[in-house]
């Protein structure tokens, strides 16, 4: 609505009376949000680098790796191990797979945003029912991964460090906590849980919406209200939600 | 569009016999949806924290000025915290400058300033029934509300509040060991920060979302009231800004609770080593600060908004540099958020990266004073009339002008190595940021309160709150200058234990005495306030011959402010003193047909463009779907 006949050049779209990025406030205050909310990811990572780069690093050969606590550790070290094939080096792959299933989640999340806009009830409700599936597949597997990533490996790494208050010399870690962890120093633990449960509690809400969306869809209610702009706003959000991965992926599993 | 009439109808009738049902007392005054009634629960929210947040003020100034004082008469408010020989409590002074700074920075200024202000005025100066979303906008201050209630609670622990100041350094804040206001104090702090930051931003969303999408027709952005554009530029800072410290405040809560070392590195505390590796406290001082400056701007802007708006009015001219005060607000919004490490010119920042951020200090200055330049030159013969809206906003331009001077100083790291938490700063930051804001909220107070609450508060009263005020807030941050140059530090309790600082007793004492009377003339202003919201004389339609929209709406305005429709704009809003014009002012809502007389060549032009203006049909939800165009 509001456009009108006078609607001529660009700048008359600023005279008042219009909205003038032709969106409506709902979306635009979306918009907003995920800036802010990027922000927010922007503050942690930039976290995450400073600590990263004030850490020492490992200077050996990379075929000599072994977990310590006194440097940062190579990231294709930790996360190589894939559900089933215990013992097996599989560098990244899981976090690959992922990552996969989380951008076909805004593929679908697309179709559903473009089916709204034909008012396909059909396909919309369709679309989302595989975005919540793509939600819900990607929030199992970061919970398998925290969870391996928690127990560790069958190797201890071989510290000193506070255990309950008291002070314990070279004591065997396994997995990791939030205090101390076998990979790495303990920022290296620390950081994973709290970044990749920051974005994992974004996905989580993200699902809950969804499914709420999808009832509504199902029930027809945008189709009463004439318009599906319901599923773009939280199309915003899941395609923000999707891009901070790639960073924070970038971030923890790349450099 | 079908869905748009209807809403547009179903708002109509509601502001028609919304006075007469389905209004409880509860919807009306308490979960309110209606932006002035959500100004006002700001506004007096505001109001109580200042009280609180100034008797504090008081409280620590007597430790100050009177260190040998008996302070036993205060027992029965401060309980244990006055002890048994009438002294106060050294770590009780630290909460109370921590719960000072907290509670005036963002209780008061940024909340009770930008809160009242910006939901009040948004709508009724761009010609809006309301915000985008009312109800973000209720959720919005009951967040600030909960925020308070849990910060106000913790001034009752045991431990006391949080006392590490109110930049809450780690790792003093991250350790709950390391002093009693370090407890629960300061879980509570973490608490009410991270619901006032959620309460800051949905109202920002909303204030940024409803100036672009629901200004009237004909409200161009080049024809919103200064106001409007510095309520804008607020909202965005605070965006942006506020969801670092966000972050920083999260990862504060896991060092303080989780065992994480984020901000923790070797440290031993009373003999003993923690186990803490790897984090850094600069970390967090770089994200706070992230926030920190561009904050001092959230609180700064809508009092230089208000002001421009008040000077111009009364000096019955047009502000001066409309297009240079907009740019300057741009300007400051952007170099906001480079110039934090100033902050930090102590905390082993490489020199290099300090003479980078010096610099970039220092730019500051120019629109800063482009703004200062501005004022003066609308006030320049002008025909003042004194109004104590108007006394106010002179005010804030001088405690404006002389802060800003020593803020020059201070941006030099040269300078700042030594002055850096001293009373220099203090000084600073009271007058540019404290005084001036504060101004600026009492001036939009004086100047808004007829549209608030349909009657005029009393002048003479206004008049001496302002000369008492005015004269105070000098002789109370004046002096700290020559203190802080004398090498008082801030945040210490006692100063005569030390040699070098004892000939400033009598100056200290000084102080003291202008900060309580100063404290005590507030309550002028409070009684004026409340006496004149039921007693005061009723106020005309336009008691300042104003030009803005607030004042085209009915004298108490229903949820929905116009009772018909939406008056268009052709015009600009400062109008006043038009050479050829009848009056000396011409609201925005006359077109230039009806003012031949006082038309310049241009505008006789834009003649031909208010017929399209008239022409464009208003979607006053906001709203906007996609559909065949008429
Ligand atoms: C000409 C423009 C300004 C310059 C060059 C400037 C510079 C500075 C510098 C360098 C400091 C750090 C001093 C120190 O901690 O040692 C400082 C502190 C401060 N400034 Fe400004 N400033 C300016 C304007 C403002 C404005 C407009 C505000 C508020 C609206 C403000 C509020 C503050 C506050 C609150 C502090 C104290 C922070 C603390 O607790 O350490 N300043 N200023
Ligand atoms: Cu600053």
């Amino acid at each position: 609505m509001a456009t009108t006949a006078t609607v001529g050049n660009e700048k008359s779209l600023w005279r008042g009376g219009m909205a003038p990025f032709k969106a409506s406030y709902g979306k635009l205050m979306m918009w907003f949000f995920l800036v802010s909310d990027a922000f927010t990811f922007s503050g942690l990572l930039i976290t995450y680098a400073f600590l990263r780069w004030s850490a020492p690093a490992y200077n050996g050969d990379p075929a000599d790796f072994v977990f310590s606590t006194e440097y940062w550790p190579i990231p294709e070290k930790v996360y190589e191990a894939f559900p089933g094939f215990h013992g097996v080096e599989l560098p990244l792959v899981f976090v690959g797979l992922m990552t996969f299933i989380l951008i076909m989640s805004s593929v679908t999340m697309v179709l559903a945003v473009e089916a709204g806009h034909r008012m396909d009830k059909k396909n919309v409700v369709k679309w989302m029912l595989w975005t919540i599936i793509g939600g819900i597949c990607f929030l199992s597997c970061q919970a398998w991964e925290w969870s391996h990533f928690i127990t560790g490996t069958d190797t201890a790494t071989v510290a000193d460090v506070v255990v309950n208050g008291r002070w314990q010399e070279n004591y065997e870690i396994f997995g990791a906590g939030l205090t101390f962890n076998q990979y790495g120093p303990p920022a290296f633990a620390a950081l994973f849980f709290f970044i990749t449960g920051f974005h994992g509690f974004h996905v989580f809400s993200g699902v809950v919406i969804n499914i709420i969306i999808f009832f509504n869809a199902a029930n027809g209610m945008y189709e009463k209200r004439g318009h599906y702009e319901m599923i773009e706003k939280t199309g915003l959000y899941w395609h923000f939600v999707d891009l901070v991965w790639v960073f924070v992926f970038t971030f923890f599993y790349l450099i | 569009m079908a869905t748009a009439a209807v809403q547009i109808d179903a708002h109509d009738d509601h502001s028609h016999d919304h006075e007469h049902h389905h209004e409880t007392f509860i919807t009306k005054y308490i979960f309110s949806t209606d932006h002035k009634m959500i100004a006002k629960q700001f506004l007096l929210t505001g109001m109580f924290w200042a009280i609180i947040g100034g008797a504090m003020s008081s409280i620590f100034r007597l430790q100050l000025g009177f260190p040998d004082a008996d302070l036993g008469w205060l027992q029965p408010l401060l309980g244990k915290w006055i002890d048994a020989s009438g002294k106060l409590d050294p770590e009780f002074y630290l909460a109370l400058v921590t719960m000072h700074g907290t509670i005036m920075v963002f209780f008061v200024l940024t909340a009770g300033l930008s809160g009242t202000f910006s939901n009040f005025l948004i709508p009724l100066q761009i010609g809006a029934r309301d915000m985008a979303s009312g109800f973000m906008n209720m959720l919005s201050y009951w967040f600030f509300f909960l925020s308070g209630v849990v910060m106000f609670i913790s001034l009752f622990l045991e431990t006391g509040p949080a006392s590490g100041g109110w930049v809450v350094y780690p790792p003093l804040s991250a350790l709950p060991q390391a002093m009693p206001g370090s407890g629960l104090g300061m879980t509570m702090w973490l608490v009410a920060m991270v619901f006032f930051i959620v309460s800051s931003l949905l109202g920002g969303i909303n204030y940024v979302t409803t100036i672009i999408n629901l200004r009237t027709k004909g409200m161009s952005m080049s024809k919103l009231p200064l106001t409007i554009w510095a309520f804008f530029l607020t909202a965005i800072i605070g965006i942006l800004s506020f969801p670092v410290l966000f972050a920083a405040a999260l990862l504060l809560v896991f060092d303080r609770s989780f065992g994480t070392s984020f901000y923790l590195s070797e440290i031993y505390i009373g003999g003993e080593a923690l186990p803490n590796v790897g984090g850094s406290p600069i970390l967090y001082q770089h994200l706070f600060w992230f926030l920190g400056h561009p904050e001092v701007y959230i609180v700064l802007l809508p009092a230089l908004g208000i002001t421009s708006e008040i000077i111009a009015t009364n000096s019955r001219k047009p502000i001066f540099g409309y297009k240079a005060m907009i740019i300057s607000m741009m300007g400051i919004t952007v170099l906001s958020f480079v110039v934090w490490a100033h902050h930090m010119f102590v905390s082993g920042l490489n020199p290099f990266l300090g003479s980078i951020f010096m610099f970039l200090t220092l730019i500051i200055a120019i629109p800063s004073a482009v703004k200062v330049f501005n004022y003066l030159t609308t006030l320049w013969r002008g025909n003042i009339v004194f109004t104590p809206a108007m006394l106010f906003s002179i005010g804030l331009v001088s405690v404006f002008i002389s802060g800003g001077i020593t803020g020059i100083a201070l941006g030099n790291s040269a300078i700042d190595i030594q002055l850096h938490d001293t009373y220099f700063v203090v000084a600073h930051f009271h007058l540019v940021m404290g005084s001036a804001s504060f101004f600026g909220m009492v001036a939009g107070v004086y100047h808004w309160f007829p549209k608030m609450f349909g009657r005029m508060m009393d002048s003479k009263l206004g008049y001496i709150h302002f000369w008492f005020t005015f004269v105070g807030v000098y002789l109370v941050f004046f002096p700290m200058h020559y203190i802080g140059i004398a090498g008082f530090p801030r945040r210490y309790y006692s100063f005569t234990n030390f040699d070098a600082f004892s000939g400033f007793t009598d100056l200290n004492a000084f102080i003291s005495v202008a900060a309580i009377v100063t404290l005590f003339a507030q309550f002028i202003f409070v009684f004026n306030f409340f006496y004149s919201m039921f007693r005061g004389r009723k106020a005309p339609a336009n008691p300042w011959r104003s030009n803005t929209l607030e004042w085209t709406t009915p004298i108490n305005p229903g949820h929905g402010n116009w009772p018909g429709e939406i008056p268009a704009v052709y015009r600009w809003p400062y109008d006043y003193s038009k050479p050829g014009a009848e009056e000396d002012f011409i609201p925005q809502t006359v077109p230039y047909s009806q003012t031949m007389d006082s038309n310049l060549p241009h505008e006789n032009d834009l003649i031909e463009l208010e017929g399209e203006i008239d022409e464009i049909v208003v979607d006053e939800t906001g709203e906007y779907i996609e559909h065949d165009s008429h």
